[in-house]
Order: C-alpha cells, then structure tokens, then sequence
C-alpha cells in the first residue's frame, strides 16, 4: 500500500537524520552502556550508513548489534565456557561488592547441580555480615545442600578449609564458597580475598575453577572499576549479572567485555532458586535497543 | 584518586578558560562539553544533565556574570552554585512527630541489598545517640532469607530492641503490632524495615502503601545504593510516586563512586537527601551535606581549589 510505502521511506530517511543517532545514543546512556561505548557503536552506524551499508531498519539492527558484540568480545573462544572438573571436585568462589546477590546467586547455582543429581556443598565464607550465616543455611535446607559455617567473627579462610575437606571428605562435585560483600577501595577486605583465594590454590592446585564477580545490573559506572580491581585481586573467571529482572540494563558489561575481557557467564532474574540463566550476547545487546526499533519501526 | 583522568580533563576544560576575560558562546559550549561527559561518567541521568547543561551554559552567558572575575573562574562557579542548587542547596533535618503526638514512624524502603536493614540499625543508633531517643526496630520482611535474624543480631549488637513476629504473618499485621508495642513499652520511635522489592512489582508495592496506611510514618525512607546508574531516577520516580516518600538515604558512599544517583533522584522526586552510609559499621551513618556531595559528583572541590590557585 501506498502508507506503507511512505512510511518505509520515511523510516529510511531517518538514517540521514541525525535524530535518529541522537536517541540511539540517549538510548545506550540510559541502559549504563557509558559514554565512550556509546560514541563509539553510534559513530560505527553513522560510518555504515554513510557508506551506504546501511539503508533500512533492519540494516541498522544488524550493525548495532554485531557492532556490540564485537566490542564485547564475543570472538574469545572462553566466553560462556564454565569451567568444571570433571573428575573430581569443582570450587567456586564467588565476589563482589555489598548487596549485589552473591549469596542467592550462590543457592540458584546449587539448586542447578543438584537439580542434576550431583552433590553439592556451600561454605559461609561471610562471617561478617548479621545474618549470613543464618541466610546461607535458610537455603541449604531449601535447596538441599550442605553448609558449612563458623559463627560470625570467625576466620573466613578457615572456613574455606573447611569446606574443601567437607567436599573432599563427603564425595562432593562442586563447592560453592560465598564471601562477605566488600567495595573493591578496602584494601585489607581485598587482601583477606586474597588470602581466601590461596588457600584454595594451595588445597586443590587447580582450583577455584571460577571465580564469579557477581555485579548488580542496577550499578553504573563503577561497575567498570569493580570489575578492574576484583580482577586484578582474584582473577576473575566471569560475571554473573543479577536483578536483570528489573528495569536497568546493565549496560556496563559491554565496556567490561571490552575493556577487561571477563564475560557474563550467568544472568539473575529474581529471587527464588529458578533464576539464574545463562547469558545470551545477542539477546542482551538486542534488548538493549529493542525500544527504539520498536518505537521507529 | 579513582577520578584523576575526569577531574583533570575537566580542570584543563576551565583553566583554557581562565585567561579569557570574556567568555564567548563557542568557549562556553568547548566547556559545557566536557562537564556533560564528566557528569555522565558519574552516573547522572542523561536527562537531568542536558538540562543542567542548558542553565549553566544560559546562565554564563547572561549578563549577571560579567563582574571582576574571569571567564574560567565564572563559569567554575556557576557550575558549582549550580550543582549545590540542584542537590538542595540547604541541608534538611529528620522529621519527628510532635511532643505527645509520639511514637515516631519511619519506614525503611528501596531495592534489594540497597542497605535498609543495616539503614534501619545505623539510624537507631544515631538517634539514640544524637537525639537522645529510645528506638524499636520492627522486622516486616518476611521474604528474604533470615532478614529477621539479620536484623535482631543488629538489634542485639547495638542493644536496642526488635520486635518480630516471624514471616508467617502479613507485614501490615507486623507494622500494627509494632507500634502498639513500642507505644506499651515507651519507645519513642519505631523503624520499620521492609523486604527489598522491585518498582515494577505491583503486589509488594500495594504492600507498601497498605504498610503506610497502616502505621502513617512520620518519614517514609528510600533507600538507594550510591552506586546506582541511569536507572535511578525510574527507582526514585516509581516509589515516590506510590509512597510520596519524605526523603531519601544514599548508602556505599564509602566506596570510590562518584555518586551522580544523587543528583537524579533529587531533580526527579525533589524529596531531600538527609543522611549518607559510610560503611558496613552501624555508626557509619552521616547527616547528608549537600555542598559536598556536589564537590564529589564533579571532584569540583579540587577544581576549585586549583583555578583559586592558578
Ligand atoms: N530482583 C532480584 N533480586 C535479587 C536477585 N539476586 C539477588 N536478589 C536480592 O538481592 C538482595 C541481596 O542478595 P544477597 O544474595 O543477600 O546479596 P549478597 O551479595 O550476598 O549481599 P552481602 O552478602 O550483604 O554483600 C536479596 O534481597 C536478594 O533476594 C535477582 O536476580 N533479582
Ligand atoms: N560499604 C558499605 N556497605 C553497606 C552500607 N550500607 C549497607 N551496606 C552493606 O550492603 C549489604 C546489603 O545491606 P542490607 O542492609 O542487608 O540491605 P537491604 O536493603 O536490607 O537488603 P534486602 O533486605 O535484601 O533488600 C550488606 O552487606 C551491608 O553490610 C554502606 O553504607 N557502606
Ligand atoms: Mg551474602
Ligand atoms: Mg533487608
């Protein structure tokens, strides 16, 4: 028909408006993609266009996300993998800042595994914080793992040590091991990680096979320093990405992915044991955008 | 420093300018540029800064700024005045109910982890200690995972009593009782924490307005990480909305993020900021300076300090 005609010429003229960048790029802010980031998947549509690769909406589409996942890195052959030992016991060690879901990330893994019919152990690693111990206890029942604890004030390594001989001793196949929230300026907070993380080297030479940063998708920009040093402190394995059930992007892995290399590994989407998923780039970066599409197209 | 690259870019921005002793439209928009990139690197609300880039540009190219001051030192200024404005100027006092009108009310809200249950302690503790009151803190969530233990190890820690009824019984139900219980036992201000929940959840958020109804809380607390980006203002604007919430407590001001949340949430719900977390020890609670909150979003305390200088 001849609306329709109109309106796909009006939609492709908007390829020479620089409208349409400007909202692509408000849009990218809006989801904590960052400022650098953002300039560069807007000035890579404004290139492709320019040289005429790019003419409908569906043109676009493509280059922005490609556009994205190049950024992010999705060439690395390591991206997604989760390492597990098969013959014999997997650690995970799981960090990050206060708050973000370590601990409830912690039960949805172990929920999977044991969904799977493989044993699995927690250790309480955060002795700090009133009531952590009590919460990771509240879902071993639920989920139907062990736990192994100290009261609070106890030695977090020591808890570790534990925990690996518990695993070792009772034929476990994975143990996950939560610690204590910490901003990543602390310091000694990072130090006592550290320490953490030899212990377990020092037990099982290979592990911990991952060590997840757990980011909450509602951070900003700090998420990028988060990532940097926690990294820098434990070598970070990957990201798991929680509240993505709410209304943030979590943008800030893209520039992570570039800046750092650490992929996603695990998605959040709520607060019971049926929500942790795996990442999808594609699906990321295209619900990234999905609103503007929508609401030219 | 975490922010030597942003404040220095921005330093050079305005010293370009010092020498000038009329800015022009062109100098003022070089600037402009940079100060917009810096207060999205921080975390402000791209909507909030092009309106704050607009007032600022207006206004330093009004006539008002022409005085004896130079073109980089005006324009360091009107930011900085700007910015103060912007994050409320004056810093406002806690709300307590009238003199025999008592128990005082308050409601711990916000997101999950933002900090409420350790919020609810902290603030106990300050008010005993600085306005001589006697606190109870009342355990409304009944969802998450050993949040009534978490909150009556607080209670224990800080010796200040917590009134639960398990998580078998209706927050509402939690909340009424609470404060008939304070009210037997004589204490003067009730902090009711609740479970962490989402904006978009409609069921917990009728919950909260049913809370509200309730107990009608002298301030309704909203509770948000320091280190929250662009989605702030939707946090903000969706609370406020349902909650009409009094003000507002950003926590994890102790870690190394510029705090731009701040800016977003007050432009977007005009409610004030009155205390900020510190730390994970329930003394780190602080009553909320705006002037420097400002300094820190833009590091324009140093800025300041070296344009004075240069
Ligand atoms: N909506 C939503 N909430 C989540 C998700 N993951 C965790 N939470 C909630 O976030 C809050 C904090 O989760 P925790 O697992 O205690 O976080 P943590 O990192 O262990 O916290 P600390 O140990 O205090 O540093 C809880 O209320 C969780 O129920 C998620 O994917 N979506
Ligand atoms: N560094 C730092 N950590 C804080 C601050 N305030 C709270 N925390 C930490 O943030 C984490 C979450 O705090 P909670 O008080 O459990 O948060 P919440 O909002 O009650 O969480 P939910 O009940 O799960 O929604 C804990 O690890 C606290 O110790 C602060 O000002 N600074
Ligand atoms: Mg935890
Ligand atoms: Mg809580």
């Amino acid at each position: 028909s001849f609306t329709r005609r109109l309106n796909e010429l009006l939609a492709n003229f908007r390829y020479e408006d620089e409208e349409f960048f400007e909202e692509l790029e408000d849009l990218l802010i809006e989801s904590d993609v960052g400022f650098e980031a953002t300039m560069h998947i807007a000035d890579t549509l404004r290139y492709e266009s320019k040289v005429q690769n790019v003419r409908s909406m569906k043109d676009a589409e493509r280059v922005i996300v490609q556009t994205m996942v190049d950024m992010y890195g999705e060439t690395n052959p390591d991206h997604h993998f989760f390492n597990e030992n098969k013959d014999g016991l997997t650690v995970v060690l799981f960090v990050g800042v206060n708050g973000v879901g370590k601990t409830t990330t912690i039960a949805k893994m172990a929920h999977q595994y044991i969904e799977k019919g493989q044993k699995v152990v927690m250790a309480a690693g955060d002795t700090f914080r009133a009531g952590a111990i009590e919460q990771l206890h509240v879902w071993g029942d639920r989920v139907g793992a062990e736990v192994v604890s100290t009261q609070q004030g106890g030695d977090p390594a020591a808890v570790v040590y534990d925990g690996i001989e518990t695993a070792r001793n009772s034929g476990a196949d994975i143990l996950l091991i939560d610690t204590a929230g910490r901003l990543q300026n602390k310091k000694n907070l990072m130090n006592e990680l550290e320490k953490m993380k030899r212990v377990i080297s020092r037990e099982i030479p290979d592990a911990p096979h991952e060590t997840l940063l757990v980011l909450d998708a509602t951070t900003g920009q700090n998420a990028l320093n988060q990532a940097k040093i926690f990294k820098e402190t434990t070598d970070v394995t990957g990201i798991v990405l929680t509240k993505m059930d709410g209304t943030a992007k979590g943008g800030i892995v893209l520039a992570i992915g570039k800046e750092l290399g650490i992929p996603v590994k695990f998605v959040g989407l709520g607060e019971t044991m049926n929500d942790l998923h795996p990442f999808d780039t594609e699906k990321f970066a295209y619900g990234l955008f999905k609103e503007l599409i929508e609401q030219t197209a | 420093m975490p922010f030597e690259g942003l404040t220095g870019r921005l330093q050079d921005a305005f010293s370009g300018l010092r020498k000038k002793g009329k800015v022009t439209e062109a100098d003022v928009k070089d600037v402009m540029r940079e100060v917009r990139l810096a207060l999205l690197e921080a975390d402000v609300n791209y909507k909030v800064v092009r309106n704050f880039v607009k007032t600022v540009r207006e206004k330093s190219l009004g006539e008002e700024v022409l005085g004896s001051l130079n073109g980089g030192q005006q324009v360091v200024k009107i930011v900085n005045d700007e910015l103060t404005e912007l994050m409320g100027g004056e810093q406002e006092k806690i709300i307590f109910a009238e003199p025999g009108q008592g128990p005082t009310v308050y409601m711990m809200t916000g997101l999950q982890g933002a900090g409420k249950t350790t919020t609810a302690g902290k603030l106990a503790n300050y008010l005993r200690k600085y306005e001589k009151k006697k606190p109870m803190m009342v355990a409304a969530d009944i969802y998450r995972p050993a949040a009534i233990d978490q909150l009556q190890t607080v209670g224990r820690d800080l010796d200040i009593p917590v009134f639960s009824m398990g998580d078998q019984v209706s927050p509402v139900e939690i909340a009424k009782r609470g404060l008939d219980e304070a009210k037997a036992e004589n204490r003067d201000v009730v902090i009711i924490d609740t479970a962490g929940r989402l904006h978009i959840d409609e069921t917990l958020m009728d919950e909260l307005e049913d809370v509200k109804a309730a107990v009608n809380p002298h301030e309704i607390f909203l509770v948000v990480d320091a280190m929250t980006g662009q989605d702030a203002v939707n946090v903000a604007d969706s609370f406020n909305e349902r909650l009409n919430i009094t003000s507002v407590i950003l926590t994890k001001l102790d870690g190394d993020t510029r705090g731009g949340a701040a800016l977003s949430i007050r432009s977007v719900t005009n409610k004030p900021i009155k205390f900020t977390g510190t730390g994970e020890k329930l003394d780190a609670l602080e009553p909320f300076y705006p002037d420097r909150m400002a300094n820190r979003i833009l590091g324009m305390g140093d800025i300041l300090t070296l344009i004075e200088r240069a």
